[in-house]
Order: C-alpha cells, then sequence, then structure tokens
C-alpha cells in the first residue's frame, strides 16, 4: 500500500476513535483527550499531505494548529474546573443546565 | 525496509493508544494512552522527514498542553460517577456512527486514491531552510500567535475570575 494512503488510513482512524470518545465517555477531561486526538489526526492528514509538496506552507500552517490547541486547551480547563467546582463533579451527564 | 518496519510499529503505537483511550477507567491512564499515541505521531513525522514537525509535537503538545492536562487530572482527582460508568447511554449509538464514518471514510480513500506525484526531496522541512522561510514569508502569521496567546491568557483569567470572583 501507498505511504501517503497508509497515513492517511491511520488519520481517518484515529479521527474515528477520538469521535467515538468524545460521544461514549462520561468524564470531561477524557472528553477533552479525545478531542485533542481528533486535532492530532486531522495534523496527521495535514502533515502527510504537505510531506508531498516542496512548500514550508504546510509546517507554518501546522504552527498554527499547534498554537491554536494550545490555546483552546488553556481556555478548556478553565471552564472544566469551574463546572467541576459548581456541579462537584466531571461527569457530563450532570451539566444538564446548559440545555436551557 | 527499516524505515516500513518503523512507520507500522509507530503506527500500531498510535492506535494502540487511541484504543488504550476508550478503555481506560482512570483519566490518567487516558493521558498516557494520549501521550504514546502523540510520541507514535511524533515519530512518524520524524520519518516523514519532517522534523520541525515532530520537534513541535514533543515540545507543544507533550510537553506543554499534556502535561498542563496531567496537572489538572491530580488536582481533580475526585472519585465521581464518571469513574465507575466509564461510558454513558449513547454507547450503542457513538460505536455505530464511529464504525459508519470510519467505513464512509475508508471508502472513499480505496476509491478515489491520493492522485498526483510526489515532490521529491521536501528540504525546505528542515531546521534551518524552514526557519528561514517562517520568519521570512510568515512572519505575519508568527506575529499573529503571539497576539492569539495573549488574548488566550487574558481570557483564561476572565473565565476564572469573572463568575468566581463575584460568586466568592
Amino acid at each position: 500500500m501507498d505511504r501517503t494512503q497508509f497515513l492517511i488510513g491511520l488519520s481517518v482512524a484515529l479521527f474515528c476513535l477520538g469521535l467515538v470518545g468524545v460521544i461514549v465517555r462520561r468524564n470531561a477531561l477524557v472528553l477533552l483527550m479525545c478531542m485533542e486526538l481528533m486535532v492530532n489526526a486531522a495534523v496527521l492528514a495535514l502533515v502527510t499531505f504537505a510531506a508531498r509538496g516542496n512548500d514550508a506552507a504546510g509546517a507554518a500552517y501546522v504552527f498554527l494548529i499547534f498554537v491554536v490547541a494550545a490555546a483552546e486547551i488553556a481556555i478548556a480547563i478553565p471552564i472544566v474546573l469551574l463546572l467541576s467546582r459548581q456541579r462537584r463533579t466531571l461527569d457530563v451527564g450532570a451539566y444538564t443546565g446548559l440545555g436551557g | 525496509m527499516t524505515e516500513t518496519v518503523l512507520l507500522y510499529l509507530f503506527s500500531a503505537g498510535a492506535l494502540g493508544g487511541a484504543l488504550a483511550m476508550l478503555i481506560a477507567r482512570h483519566p490518567m491512564r487516558v493521558a498516557l494512552g494520549l501521550i504514546g499515541t502523540m510520541l507514535s505521531l511524533a515519530s512518524l513525522y520524524a520519518l516523514l522527514g519532517v522534523h520541525v514537525i515532530a520537534v513541535f509535537q514533543v515540545l507543544i503538545y507533550v510537553g506543554a498542553v499534556m502535561v498542563f492536562m496531567v496537572f489538572v487530572i491530580m488536582l481533580l482527582d475526585t472519585r465521581d460517577p464518571s469513574f465507575v460508568a466509564r461510558y454513558s447511554r449513547l454507547l450503542l449509538p457513538g460505536l455505530v456512527s464511529g464504525a459508519l464514518l470510519a467505513a464512509t471514510l475508508a471508502a472513499l480513500l480505496v476509491r478515489t486514491g491520493i492522485r498526483g506525484p510526489r515532490v521529491p526531496g521536501s528540504a525546505d522541512f528542515h531546521l534551518q531552510p524552514f526557519s528561514a522561510a517562517f520568519l521570512d514569508r510568515y512572519w505575519l502569521h508568527f506575529e499573529l500567535t503571539s497576539v492569539l496567546l495573549v488574548i488566550v491568557v487574558v481570557a483564561a483569567i476572565a473565565v476564572v475570575k469573572g463568575r468566581g470572583g463575584r460568586d466568592g
């Protein structure tokens, strides 16, 4: 099998595993980590395609994605901390107040 | 030959870490699975010849994001219902939808394939040419990331202080 195709297949598998994790797990921190897994899968696809070319644009965008992902975690963790302080649990099933 | 073996080995490592994330009960084990996946992906990037991104992956993801995550897991280690029962009611629909999405994307990948010739020798990904291109052509993006980081610091303080300050 072609190496590019294999890596894109791996990226698809990782993305789907992350999606399943976001849907089925209950712990808020585990949900965040599964989202990180999905971002990583997308980055793998981007890097695989970028490595086929001869341009630094792909690498520059991957750097931007890393910074945005770090920013996302830096915002998401205080939100989880506040939620767990308010509801005394990390179970996302208990956060029903967000449903309106 | 060695490269192919390493490619399959690190791919298996990445998949194993991701599966461990779905199965493990304690968030710390989930974090270790994710760290394993990220390190395997960094090795794959190095195998692809994009060493700069492999270094970014280890430094930013494993070194900063996951260490932050591990600190928070240690901070919030409470025995709550999400520890006893790992999965929500959506276990079956989640598995089915994930399998459907995977099957669709895999079918698409097999049917269309990846066409187009590969440009040989991605020399720009070595550190010196990449740094020159990054700070020459993409300096605006680089500066924008610093603005973004400042915004994030302010927003994180606002999230924590905004409500928490009034609530006492």
